[in-house]
This record gives C-alpha cells, sequence and structure tokens, in this order.
C-alpha cells in the first residue's frame, strides 16, 4: 500500500512523461483545473483511507478474541454524540470538495472566451472530422491548432454517441447526434496530444483515435495555408501519382466500391461520407489514427480495410476492395503525394 | 407428532412444484451461482485479452459481447438474485414466519426468473450475444446501428427479468410488512431484513423506469417508432436519463442487502450488539430515498450544464453522509467487542475495507469537473468493481460462510474459508487497483485493444495476474462445498451465536419452520433472557403446509415464450405464449386451496 501510495504521489506530482494520455500531466488551463481539483480531492480521499483503514484494521487488531477471556463484552448500543459527530465530520469534508468543485464547474462550462478559433467537430463511426469555418479547411483524425490561441470545439455526430477526449487537453465531452456540446480550452504548450473516443460507439470503438498538434503560431499558419491549396489536376500528373488518381477516380462495380464516391480529394473527387483526403499526405496517421501513414501502412490499409478496422457498416466503412498490387501501388504514391 | 405434509420432500417433480421459501432460496442461490461463475469466466478471458497491448485473443466484436454480457450476467443474474436467495431463506425465519406472503408468486420470480436468464445467455449459442454495453446507450442499440439479434436478446431478457424482480419485490414488502411474529416491531426487525425491505420498495419503484425505457426501445427496434431516432425528433438523452433513473436506485438494490448482511454478520462474531441500530437503520433508508435524486451524475460528460451538474454534484456528495455513517457504526460496533475472527467475520470486515476505496473513488466521480477525466475510462471501472466486488461479493460470501450452516446442516472447512478470503482479497486488489491508475493515465474502458505506447502494458498484466488470483479464489470456495458435503462440521441450531430467530431452530429449518409461533420481546431475541418463547423441536399439534404447484412454472413458460416468439418475429408463438399465460394464471387463480 505504501509503494501504492508513493507512486500515487509521482504521478500527481506530474512526472508522467511517458503516458502520453494521462489526465494529470496538462497541457491546457482547463486541463490543469481539472487536475488541480483532483489533486484537491484525492489527497482529502488519501486522509479519510488512511485514518478510517487504521481505525479498522486497529479495532480489529486490538479487539481479536484471545484465548482465556471470560465474561462478555460489554453490550454498548449506540452513542448519540458520537453518531452526530461521525455525521457532521464527512459533511465538513464535503464541503471542502463542493465549494471548489461549483466554483471550477462554473470555470469550466465550455464557454468560448473571445477569440477563439472555432473547430466543429464531427463524430462519425470511427473517425473524427474537423471542420474550420474560420478557414474553411475540412480534415480528420488530426486536429492542428495555435499555441496560446483559445480554441472553441463545437461538437455534434451524425450517428451513435462518441465522447471527444484528449487527456492531456482537458476533460471530455460527449459528442451526440441532434445536440451540440462544447469544451473550450486554451493550449499552453507546443507538441503532439494523443486522444481517443471515450463513450463506446460499436465495434471499432478501440480505432476511433485522434491526435492534436499544437503548433507555433508559424507552424500552425503553414499548416493552413497548406490546407487551402489544393491538389493539382490530375492531367499535370506523371507516372505512377498519376495512375494512382486514374485509380481513385474509377468507377468500380458495385459503384460504392469506387474511391470517390465516398472520399473528397479536390478538385477530382467530392465524396463525404468518409475522411477528407485532399491533404492526406500531411497527415501522421490513418484509419482513425490508428496505422501510421507510411507506404507500407497505406498498402496494409488498402488490401484490407476491415482487417484492420474491424466493423461493417453498409454504406458507410471502407470495404474490403479486391485492388491489384499495381492499383495499390499507384494509389499510395498518390495518396503520399497529397500534401 | 410429526407435522402434516402433503407434498413429497424429494425428487426432482418436488422441486419444480416447491412453493417452500427455502428450497426457493436455494434454487435460486444455485442458479444465480452458476451464472456468476458464467460472468466470471467472461471477465477472465477480458483480461486475458487486455494482458499485453495489441493482442488478438478475441476480436473485437467477441470482446464486445464478453463485456456487455459480463456487465448484464453480473448485475442482473448474479448479484441480485444472489441477495435474493437469502432474502428467500432468510427473511420468512428473522421475521418468525411460516413462508412469504404468497408463496406461489415466489416460486413464479424464481422461474421467471430462470427463463430470463437462460433466454439472454442462449444468445451466446447463436453468436449474437448483446454488444452495446451493459447501460445499453441509445442511439447505438437502434435498428440502424445493431441491425442483429444481440441487442433483441438483451431488450427481451430484461424485461422477463424486470418481471422477477417486480413479482418478488411486492412479495417480500407485503412478507415483511405482514408476516412478523408477535411482538416483532419495525424496530425490532433484524438489519438484513430492513435493509431487504428498503431493497425492495426501490424494486418495485426502479424496474418500473427501466421497463419503460425497455419498451420505448423494444417498439424502436420491432415497430418503427421513433422514442430514440434523432431524424424523427427524439433525443438520445432520453435513454440515458431513463435508465440511470433506474441505474443508480439499482447499484443500491445490489449494495443494501449486503450491508444488511454484514450488519448480522459483525455483531455475532463482536459478540457485541450492532452500534446505533436505529441509525443503521435510518442511514439505510436515506440511501434509499437520496438514491433518487442522484442519476445524472452518470451523465456529467454529456453537457447538461453547471446548474444541473453543480446539483447533481452536491446530491451525490450528501449520499456519501450515511454511507459513512454506516461504516462508522460497523467500525463500532467491533470497536469493545471480542472478535472472533470466523470466515464470514473476515469476509464483513473485507467488505468494509474495499467498500471504503469505493466509496471515495465515487466522490471523486461527484465533483463534475474531477469526473470529466475519470468518467469512460479505467478509474471507474475500478470503481465499481470495488463497490460490487469488494463491497457485494463480499458481502454476499459473508452471507454465504454465516448462513451455509443453517441452510445445509453443515459448517463450512474454516481453513478452506480463510484461504478463499485471502486469496480473494489480495485478487481484488491486485486486479482493481492498477485500474485506478489504468483510468488516470488515459485508458478508456470497453476498448478491445490499446497501443503500447499508451505506456500502460505492465499494469494491465498486473491487472490480469489479479483477476485470475480472484477467479481462482472461488475453486478454493467449490472444493469447500464438495468437501463439507461429506466432512463438514454438523451445525446444530446455532454454531456462531447469532442472536437473531433463524438461530432458534434446527439446521436446516423444518418444512414448516417454527413449531409454534414465536413470540418477540426484544431486538435480539436470542441473547435477551426471555427474549423467546420456548420453540419445541416437535411441534405440539399438526402443522398444515401446502402441497406444491406446477402453475407458477407454467405461468412462467408462457411469458418465456412471448419473448422467445418476438425475437423470431413470429407472431403466432407470442399469441400462443400470451393465451398459455393467461390460461395458467387463470387455472392458479382457481387452484383449490388444499392439494
Amino acid at each position: 500500500m505504501a509503494s501504492l501510495a508513493g507512486s500515487a504521489a509521482a504521478l500527481l506530482s506530474g512526472c508522467a512523461g511517458q503516458y502520453p494520455q494521462s489526465t494529470l500531466d496538462p497541457a491546457s488551463g482547463f486541463g490543469s483545473q481539472l487536475s488541480d481539483l483532483f489533486g484537491t480531492i484525492f489527497w482529502w480521499a488519501v486522509v479519510v483511507f488512511v485514518v478510517v483503514e487504521a481505525v479498522l484494521v486497529y479495532a480489529v487488531i486490538r479487539y481479536r478474541a484471545r484465548p482465556g477471556q471470560e465474561g462478555k463484552p460489554k453490550p454498548v448500543h449506540g452513542h448519540t454524540a458520537l453518531e452526530i459527530a461521525w455525521t457532521l465530520a464527512p459533511a465538513v469534508i464535503l464541503l471542502f470538495i463542493a465549494v471548489p468543485t461549483i466554483s471550477t464547474i462554473f470555470r469550466v462550462d465550455g464557454t468560448p472566451e473571445s477569440g477563439a478559433l472555432e473547430v466543429e467537430v464531427v463524430g462519425h463511426q470511427w473517425w473524427w472530422e474537423f471542420k474550420y469555418p474560420e478557414y474553411g479547411i475540412i480534415t480528420a483524425n488530426e486536429l492542428h491548432v495555435p499555441v496560446g490561441r483559445p480554441l472553441a470545439l463545437s461538437m455534434t455526430s451524425v450517428d451513435v454517441i462518441h465522447s471527444f477526449w484528449v487527456p492531456r487537453l482537458g476533460g471530455k465531452r460527449d459528442v451526440i447526434q441532434g445536440r451540440t456540446t462544447r469544451l473550450a480550452l486554451t493550449p499552453d504548450s507546443v507538441g503532439m496530444y494523443l486522444g481517443q473516443c471515450a463513450e463506446f460507439c460499436g465495434e471499432s470503438h478501440a480505432n476511433m483515435r485522434t491526435r492534436v498538434f499544437v503548433d507555433s503560431e508559424a507552424d500552425f499558419d503553414a499548416w493552413v495555408a497548406r490546407q487551402l491549396t489544393p491538389a493539382p489536376p490530375v492531367d499535370s500528373l506523371e507516372g505512377l501519382v498519376r495512375q494512382g488518381a486514374e485509380a481513385f477516380t474509377k468507377i468500380r462495380d458495385p459503384a460504392n466500391y469506387s474511391c470517390l464516391i465516398c472520399h473528397k480529394v479536390e478538385p477530382i473527387a467530392f465524396g463525404a461520407i468518409g475522411p477528407n483526403l485532399t491533404h492526406v499526405g500531411g497527415r501522421t496517421t490513418i484509419a482513425g489514427g490508428t496505422i501510421p501513414n507510411t507506404p507500407e501502412g497505406l498498402r496494409r490499409w488498402l488490401r484490407n480495410p476491415p482487417g484492420e478496422k474491424p466493423g461493417d457498416l453498409p454504406g458507410r466503412s471502407m470495404p474490403k476492395v479486391d485492388l491489384t498490387d499495381e492499383e495499390i501501388e499507384a494509389l499510395v504514391a498518390f495518396l503520399q503525394s497529397l500534401n | 407428532m410429526p407435522a402434516v405434509t402433503s407434498a413429497k420432500r424429494s425428487g426432482v417433480w418436488s422441486w419444480i412444484t416447491t412453493t417452500d421459501h427455502k428450497r426457493i432460496g436455494i434454487l435460486y442461490g444455485v442458479t444465480a451461482f452458476i451464472f456468476f461463475l458464467m460472468g466470471g469466466v467472461e471477465a477472465l478471458i477480458i483480461r486475458a485479452q487486455l494482458a499485453a497491448p495489441n493482442n488478438t485473443l478475441v476480436d473485437a466484436e467477441t470482446y464486445n459481447q464478453l463485456f456487455t454480457m459480463h456487465g448484464t450476467t453480473m448485475v442482473f443474474l448474479a448479484i441480485m438474485p444472489l441477495s435474493a436467495a437469502f432474502f428467500n431463506y432468510m427473511i420468512p425465519l428473522q421475521i418468525g414466519a411460516r413462508d412469504v406472503a404468497f408463496p406461489r408468486l415466489n416460486a413464479f420470480s424464481y422461474w421467471v426468473f430462470l427463463f430470463g436468464g437462460l433466454f439472454l445467455s442462449s444468445s451466446f449459442l447463436f453468436g449474437a450475444a448483446p454488444n452495446g454495453g451493459w447501460f445499453g446507450y441509445a442511439n447505438l442499440t437502434s435498428r440502424a446501428y445493431s441491425p442483429g439479434l444481440n441487442i433483441d436478446f438483451w431488450v427481451l431478457g430484461l424485461q422477463v427479468l424486470g418481471i422477477a424482480s417486480i413479482a418478488a419485490g411486492i412479495n417480500f414488502i407485503v412478507t415483511i410488512v405482514n408476516l412478523r411474529a408477535p411482538g416483532m416491531t419495525l424496530m425490532r426487525m433484524p438489519v438484513f431484513t430492513w435493509m431487504s425491505l428498503v431493497t425492495q420498495f426501490i424494486v418495485v419503484t426502479a424496474f418500473p423506469v427501466i421497463t419503460v425505457a425497455l419498451i420505448f426501445l423494444m417498439f424502436d427496434r420491432f415497430f418503427g417508432t421513433n422514442f430514440y431516432n434523432v431524424a424523427a425528433g427524439g433525443d438520445l438523452l432520453l435513454w440515458q436519463h431513463l435508465f440511470w433513473l433506474f441505474g443508480h436506485p439499482e447499484v443500491y438494490i445490489l449494495i443494501l442487502p449486503t450491508m444488511g448482511m454484514v450488519s448480522e454478520v459483525l455483531p455475532t462474531f463482536s459478540r457485541k450488539p450492532l452500534f446505533g441500530y436505529a441509525v443503521v437503520v435510518y442511514s439505510g433508508v436515506l440511501i434509499g430515498v437520496m438514491g433518487w435524486g442522484v442519476w445524472s451524475h452518470h451523465m456529467f460528460a454529456t453537457g447538461l450544464g453547471p446548474v444541473a451538474d453543480s446539483v447533481f454534484s452536491a446530491t451525490t456528495m450528501l449520499i456519501a453522509i450515511p454511507t459513512g455513517v454506516k461504516i462508522f457504526n460497523w467500525i463500532a460496533t467491533m470497536w469493545g467487542g471480542r472478535l472472533e475472527l470466523k470466515t464470514p467475520m473476515l469476509f464483513a470486515i473485507g467488505f468494509i475495507a474495499m467498500f471504503i476505496i469505493g466509496g471515495l473513488s465515487g466522490v471523486m466521480h461527484s465533483s463534475p469537473p474531477s469526473d470529466l477525466q475519470q468518467t469512460d475510462t479505467y478509474f471507474v471501472v475500478a470503481h465499481i468493481h470495488y463497490v460490487l466486488v469488494g463491497g457485494a461479493i463480499m458481502g454476499i460470501m459473508s452471507g454465504i460462510y454465516y448462513w451455509w450452516p443453517k441452510m445445509f446442516g453443515k459448517v463450512l472447512n474454516e481453513g478452506m474459508g480463510k484461504a478463499h478470503w485471502l486469496f480473494m482479497v489480495i485478487g481484488i486488489n491486485l486486479s482493481f487497483f492498477p485500474m485506478h491508475f489504468i483510468g488516470l493515465l488515459g485508458m478508456p474502458r470497453r476498448i478491445y485493444t490499446y497501443d503500447t505506447q499508451l505506456g500502460l502494458d505492465t499494469m494491465n498484466l498486473v491487472s490480469t495476474i489479479g483477476a485470475f488470483i480472484l477467479g481462482g479464489s472461488f475453486l478454493i470456495f467449490l472444493y469447500n462445498v464438495w468437501w463439507t458435503r461429506k466432512n463438514g462440521l454438523q451445525a446444530g441450531n446455532d454454531p456462531w451465536g447469532g442472536a437473531t430467530l433463524e438461530w432458534a431452530v434446527s439446521s436446516p429449518p423444518p418444512e414448516y419452520n417454527f413449531s409454534v409461533t414465536p413470540r418477540v420481546s426484544s431486538r435480539l431475541p436470542l441473547w435477551t433472557a426471555n427474549g423467546l418463547n420456548e420453540i419445541p423441536e416437535v411441534p405440539p399439534e399438526p402443522v398444515h403446509v401446502p402441497g406444491g404447484t406446477y402453475w407458477p412454472i407454467l405461468t412462467a413458460a408462457g411469458i418465456l415464450a412471448l419473448a422467445v416468439g418476438a425475437i423470431m418475429h413470429s407472431l403466432w408463438i407470442v399469441l400462443g405464449g400470451a393465451g398459455f399465460m393467461v390460461l395458467c394464471v387463470y387455472r392458479w387463480a382457481f387452484e383449490p386451496f388444499e392439494v
């Protein structure tokens, strides 16, 4: 127990660098408020735990039956003053928890700060879509935001309930069809933050991950500029990349096996069911943040998407299309070029 | 003079037609324990899958079925009916009654529970076990997102089980209110009976709520209504409000009976009356009432707004007070006593020690901002398992070791009992304590796979090892049961020196329970001089015990047919089942009084 308490203290003090989804190593004001409040409650809980368990253990040892004892223990039926005391004691401790709790509730209720970067988050089985109305950018699974600028997320779902959670940036918020929920936070350090869907959303719930890149001002501006550049027209492409673009735009049988039915690559494909791939080459992962965006990762994914991300959603999940090896190589080259 | 009994006391038929509360209690106990072992095996497969990152022991779909069935089984088919086993066996004995108020309804409850449990579990045979989580959030459970039979099994099975619970709830309320022996005022009732009474009131008020939610879902799935269809104007939070309006009282349905058991065991083995009896009783009543005002603390992440969050946070914190008061009174009961550390007592102490941890993590969840980092993570998994395994199951094991001699006439082996306890305590803490950290370090619940980059491989492996130790501890218990059948010490009427009425009769008690009507003049009749009239070994005059009846099991079969017909989309089976059920109820109602 002592070592556990020790590791708890170590965790709370923040040496959680090897835990990329730690809630105890916050990188935003929102996250810090939650972990500070948790710390307050945690230490009260530790005090209560130690005192009550110690009294319990003491009572067991002190009053255990020993051989040779005679007579009966005194039949005490109760004690009014004690009852009042141990009703009031927890009430007082709870006050020390309730007051900071309620003041924190009103500080972290999701109201955006002025000048915040608005991002619309849309939950899909099983990937995240991010829209930046300010810039007209639509991307998937990887969110880029500038450091130090308030961020306002307004979130909804097109299907089942999801929950958007990037632990180091703060608490989770459910993402519900027919409702708009909000999170407001200001990331305070540059870096990459892992998150994943926290509300069970069906077969591949475990594969619905996300990455938030908190960029410096300059990096963010450069990223925005890249996102605003359309992909080159097919005619201007050459070699394998061109073959890939043709494979991407080929109408297959059945039609929903065609890439362009679901995916968008401006200006050559305008599907809206799956992630926008216009700048997919610039992302670090594919497939709901589960597979590295490398030629090998793309090959794995294109060969058998349901094998990588289980779950059959007719008309919504990526089917297994019998692509030839040549087509796969061409598509890999094309997708890698989209940056 | 022998008692007059008109039913044969042996053979399968006598068990099928029994209306004896003691036999029904044993049926509940055995059935629930088998479901408990099933739920345990499901848990071990889950833990084996999570022993290593990116493991492929089971696939995503199987994993989702396993955790859904683990939760559903443990809540509805294991812990609730294990408590029901003791309601059945012990309440009539503790209040000095011949049987429950409605013995045939009691049999009916058991058979409906059994059929409902078999129906739900048979889904595995079709590869279509429920897969939407034990609280089955809409709209994942709608036909559009869960087209298979999985959720059909869940929505129908839970409705069947609800019938069993409500019927039993009414039966026990009437029994406890009306059938108490002369002199047993409410404030002389054993605390187990008191907590059971509170539990039954929660059952009959909370189960209709989930029944409404389930009927909405069934109508959506079978008849195309739109209760949980956003496109048609539905609101998905409706399900969550209805489910948790049931679901949080349900937590107290699971824990209050075991709080009652512990309140019996602690005084017996401390050789000292329960400290603050009235306070323990009132705090239990208060928990039962306040349990209705906290449900939205399961929904802090849905964004209900700061005012609602604050209110539900405050009510949730308040409920910690009566819970804490109970713990303090239990410790005060031991204080100054002479603690006989027999197996039931060890489990009761273990219950307190573990329940404190579960209670404290509960207080952490009561703070919405703190909860935003904990809900839907392994931290919550740790919390519910400290409450339900460290709490409810520990308490139930305390009750099993305590009352086993009363039920079967032989005392379970102490050495094996203590070994069971030791391994269970180690298993619980090794399995569930690391989950607090696994959750705080960012692992959501209900994921069949996790990446090694989360840094949680070792902690997950430790947790898995703990789960297998916990599971293994029950092999010791099973062997103990087997061993005790032949080699156990004869119990006599009162092996532990208990104070309550069940210890005044032989072990196991005769079919008629008490040879004469007990007259009680004390809260602790067996510890008080002249607390109870003489209960002779042989009844002074013949006692009539009613014979068996097969109408309850047949009526229950009619209800099963309704569920089977619905899942097969066969109107004829549904109508046949309904007609058969009505016929059986009619025959039941007009069954001759004397058989």
